[in-house]
């Protein structure tokens, strides 16, 4: 756990790129293989099964502090963080130790299910040899939120500096459903059985937001316009062994949607496709649904024939990342695109696969005319790709820009309840939001209209379950509702912690489907502020 | 007929109707007793004013020509119908916490204390008394302080490590108390030590009284990362990060301050290295201090007010809540607003 604490801080004390990348890769080439791991599954969002609630941590830690629970409450929203505030104020440790951070892990995991008297007294002892900032990362371990400031990218390629192994190879591997626990080191970052690789996805090409004018993009015949559609980003894999449709989020959900399982007698083997899973209109218009829709069906696993007849799913395939086999990522999207339209248009009929349509225009005015339609088709936006760009890994602007229609929004997590007023004043309708700023949550708007009378009801029922504190009449509930806010601008305001202040915020979704650890960025608003000058408002067509 | 309580709380500052004084009152009144040179405590425009000895010359260098009268720590003097005296607080150089006694009834009003030995300022010293009102600037139990010796070890470590790789070291400390801490406490022998103005005028102050500091070079045209490699340069708060610091070139930052305690604190300031380092008392000191008072009523002011408060009722004491105007550590930069509870921020 030094090791792991060394390497914690040297990451936490730069914002320098490649200071962060060294640290890694010194730690990769130098820390204990089980270690290595389990910081790799760490960094990519996996952590143990959670043995310990945050209510026992903090009455446990209320107690070996000799404190009354409502001090340590009291603490935590100046401290930001449960984990260090309960480091703060424990006493200094009796001993010390130094096991390592894998085998604190696998304690951890073991603990799982064990009655409460015995799980205190090993996280008791566990404090009780550990020094402040060793208890920090302990305590995260169990709450969870790791960030450490290092993206999974920059992760992939201190783990290439380290081992020498290409960078690409890293992350097709390091994707997928494993754990530390189904996999060792090497066999993660070296498989010697081909097959291993069989059903794992390539990591997805994202887009960044388009602040600017698009003919700052140059030639709209350099670029590929499409619809953003509303529904879950798939690939679709068909190779030997393998037929699997993951999400964005690693999830393997080929079995919930079973109508895609045809095409595994009908795709070429070698076949990797990117699209959007979406709800389709059962009857003839052949249009997607709302998101609402296709809601209904994720986290269903058997899936009602009254269900599959209502939302029947679709993929709108936008890219081709394997062609027989072969990995044409660094292919230029015009040849990617002309071989996937080839593919589909040699599938049989009714299968639930189609190519995205372009949106074609004669200049960027009339893309801008069609994009103005996009809430109609059930689409946020447009994407714009650049024709000769490769399939990049990750997030690399330039190349593929969302332009979304509404001109602004964020994921955010509820972090404080209030009552409403008039006809809402037994609901809790107004809510304060944070985002992330690496570790800490940084309350940053509030907004309190845009669900239904039914979705307040629940949140409401939710609150009055998960009051962790009040004041007044404002309660503070654990983070772990997820919004998606929209706005219609930015400004600075030194006033906020946050340093911005939005115009005109509401909740346009409930997020379910949503993780906290997937919510927006303080940094991504910043950048969001520093791309514009004073507030926009959604510009019309015409202006372009 | 019931008597005045010995002092009152007024909208102009704490208040002794017997001997119609102010302590560190905020709005100007005609007789002010002041217990130290910050900002938030010695405001202008007071008709007199009364200050340790120690303490007057930076309440003059700040205020300019008052009318002041100064007193030893420990000098009994009556005024109007209260003794009151001066004793030291540990906070800065001629801090003082100030006792008030009426008819054998003792309060004393802590200012900004620390309980632990900096090595510059008169240590503090417990006063015993019936009703106390202390700072909680850092009331809340997860401020621990480490040794000043441990602290200065650190800064010493981090400004022979920067000075090894050819850096210049910018750390930033109030010019009153926490500057001159760090001159007293490190090794000058790792570099030379360069000043910023607001740092030099208050050092060329506390040196006119004879408090002995370590050699120092005012920071003028020309000074710079070339004349003066692998320098310290102690600067207010407030010169991280500015223009006037790019001069040092790509120098490493550093703030020494109790909130450094704070990861979050630390973070969203955008510093890779904090010192925790403060010239309030922690925890577990305001709870000694307040303990060695004796004292059975407590009034808290500046911090965690509401919390500290209640946590003293738990403890047996009666306890209230003195509001200030001003909320804040130090000279240049009030910190109070850096860690606001979220629920208290305005949304807009
Ligand atoms: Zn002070
Ligand atoms: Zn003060």
């Amino acid at each position: 756990m030094i090791r792991f604490a060394a390497l914690f801080d040297a990451l936490d004390r730069t914002t320098k790129t490649n200071a962060k990348v060294a640290a890694l890769a010194e730690y990769f080439r130098e820390a204990p293989e089980a270690d290595r791991l389990w910081t790799i599954a760490l960094l990519s969002g996996r952590r143990p099964k959670r043995a310990v609630t945050s209510t026992e941590l903090r009455i446990w830690a209320a107690e070996a502090a000799g404190l009354p629970l409502w001090l340590v409450e009291e603490a935590y929203p100046v401290v930001g963080d449960l984990a260090e505030t309960i480091a703060l104020i424990l006493p200094a440790a009796g001993q010390t130790s130094d096991r390592p951070l894998a085998t604190w892990i696998t304690d951890l995991i073991a603990l799982t299910g064990q009655p409460a008297a015995a799980r205190r007294s090993f996280i008791l002892a566990a404090w009780d040899q550990l020094a402040t900032a060793e208890r920090f990362l302990f305590n995260k371990l169990i709450t969870g939120g790791f960030r450490m400031g290092v993206s999974r990218g920059l992760m992939t390629r201190a783990l290439a500096e380290a081992t020498g192994i290409a960078e690409s190879a890293l992350a097709h591997r390091l994707m997928g459903d494993w754990s530390p626990q189904t996999t060792s080191y090497a066999r993660l970052i070296a498989p010697d059985d081909p097959q291993a690789d069989a059903a794992k996805p390539y990591p997805f090409a994202l887009a960044a937001a388009l602040e600017a004018e698009p003919g700052s993009l140059g030639q709209p015949g350099d670029w590929l316009a499409e619809w953003k559609w509303d529904g879950i980003r798939g690939q679709l894999i068909h190779r030997p062994g393998a037929f699997a449709l993951w999400s964005r989020g690693e999830e393997l959900i080929t079995d919930r949607f079973p109508e895609f399982a045809p095409l595994a007698d009908f795709l070429p083997m070698g076949t990797v496709i990117d699209g959007e899973v979406l709800a389709w209109h059962a009857a003839g218009d052949g249009a997607p649904q709302p998101f609402a829709a296709l809601q209904k069906r994720i986290g269903r696993l058997n899936v009602s024939k009254k269900l599959l007849a209502e939302a029947p799913a679709r993929m709108l395939a936008y890219d081709l990342l394997e062609d027989a086999g072969q990995d044409i990522r660094a292919r230029p999207l015009a040849e990617r695109r002309a071989r996937l339209a080839a593919i589909i248009a040699a599938l049989p009929g009714g299968m639930a696969l189609a190519l995205s349509p372009p949106v074609m225009a004669d200049d960027w005015a009339g893309v801008a005319t069609l994009r103005a339609t996009a809430r109609d088709r059930n689409a946020e936006g447009l994407m714009l790709k650049r024709l000769s760009s490769p399939y990049h890994l990750g997030r690399k602007r330039g190349d593929w820009w969302k332009w979304k229609l509404d001109p602004h929004t964020v994921d955010a997590v509820m972090i404080y309840a209030q009552a409403g007023s008039g006809r809402r004043a037994t609901l809790y309708t107004d809510f304060t939001f944070a985002v992330r700023d690496g570790d800490d949550l940084v309350p940053f708007t509030k907004a309190y209209s845009g669900l239904t009378d039914a979705e307040f009801r629940q949140i409401t029922d939710w609150v009055r379950r998960n009051t962790l504190e009040r004041f007044g009449p404002v309660r503070r509930v654990p983070p772990e509702l997820v919004f998606e806010l929209a706005f219609e601008g930015i400004q600075a305001s030194p006033r906020h912690k946050s340093g911005i202040a939005l115009r005109f915020p509401r909740m346009i979704r409930w997020r379910r489907d949503k993780p906290v650890a997937e919510i927006d960025t303080l940094d991504t608003l910043r950048a969001l502020l520093a791309g514009q000058r004073g507030f926009s408002t959604p510009a019309p067509p015409e202006d372009i | 007929m019931a008597r005045d309580p010995v002092l009152i709380f007024t909208e102009k500052g704490i208040y002794c109707p017997d001997g119609d004084f102010f302590i560190d009152p905020w709005r100007p009144v005609a007789r002010a007793l002041i217990t130290h040179g910050h900002s938030d405590h010695a405001r202008p425009g007071h008709g007199s004013y009364l200050a340790t000895a120690a303490a007057a010359p930076v309440i003059r260098h700040r205020l300019g020509d008052v009318a002041m009268d100064t007193i030893a720590y420990g000098e009994p003097r009556r005024i109007g119908g209260v003794t009151v005296s001066f004793h030291p607080a540990g906070h800065v150089p001629g801090s003082a916490q100030i006792r008030v006694e009426r008819a054998g009834e003792v309060w004393v009003v802590s200012g900004d204390y620390k309980v632990q030995d900096d090595g510059l300022s008169e240590p503090f010293a417990p006063v015993p008394c019936h009703s106390f009102i202390s700072e909680c600037t850092f009331g809340l139990p997860v401020f621990h302080w480490q040794s000043n010796a441990a602290v200065m070890g650190q800064i010493n470590r981090w400004w022979a490590a920067n000075a090894a790789e050819g850096r210049v070291s910018v750390l930033g400390a109030y010019a009153l108390g926490k500057a001159q801490r760090i001159l007293t406490g490190i090794d000058a022998s790792i570099g030379p030590v360069l000043t910023h103005g607001a740092v030099e005028a208050t050092n060329a102050v506390l040196r006119a009284q004879g408090i002995r500091l370590p050699a120092t070079t005012q920071v003028t045209a020309g000074v710079d990362a070339a004349s003066h490699p692998g320098a310290l340069v102690l600067a207010p708060p407030s010169a991280l990060g500015s223009v006037w610091a790019a001069r040092f070139g790509p120098a490493a930052q550093a703030f020494a301050s109790g909130w450094m305690a704070l990861r979050g604190v630390r973070r969203r300031r955008g510093l890779a290295q904090g010192f925790v380092l403060s010239d309030h008392a922690d925890w577990d000191g305001l709870n000694a201090a307040i303990r060695a008072t004796g004292a059975e009523r407590v009034f808290v002011t500046h911090g965690y007010t509401s919390v500290f408060r209640r946590w003293l009722e738990t403890q047996g004491y009666e306890a209230g809540i003195v509001a200030t105007e001003y909320e804040g550590e130090g000279l240049d930069a009030p910190e109070a607003e850096v860690i606001a509870p979220p629920a208290a921020e305005p949304t807009t």
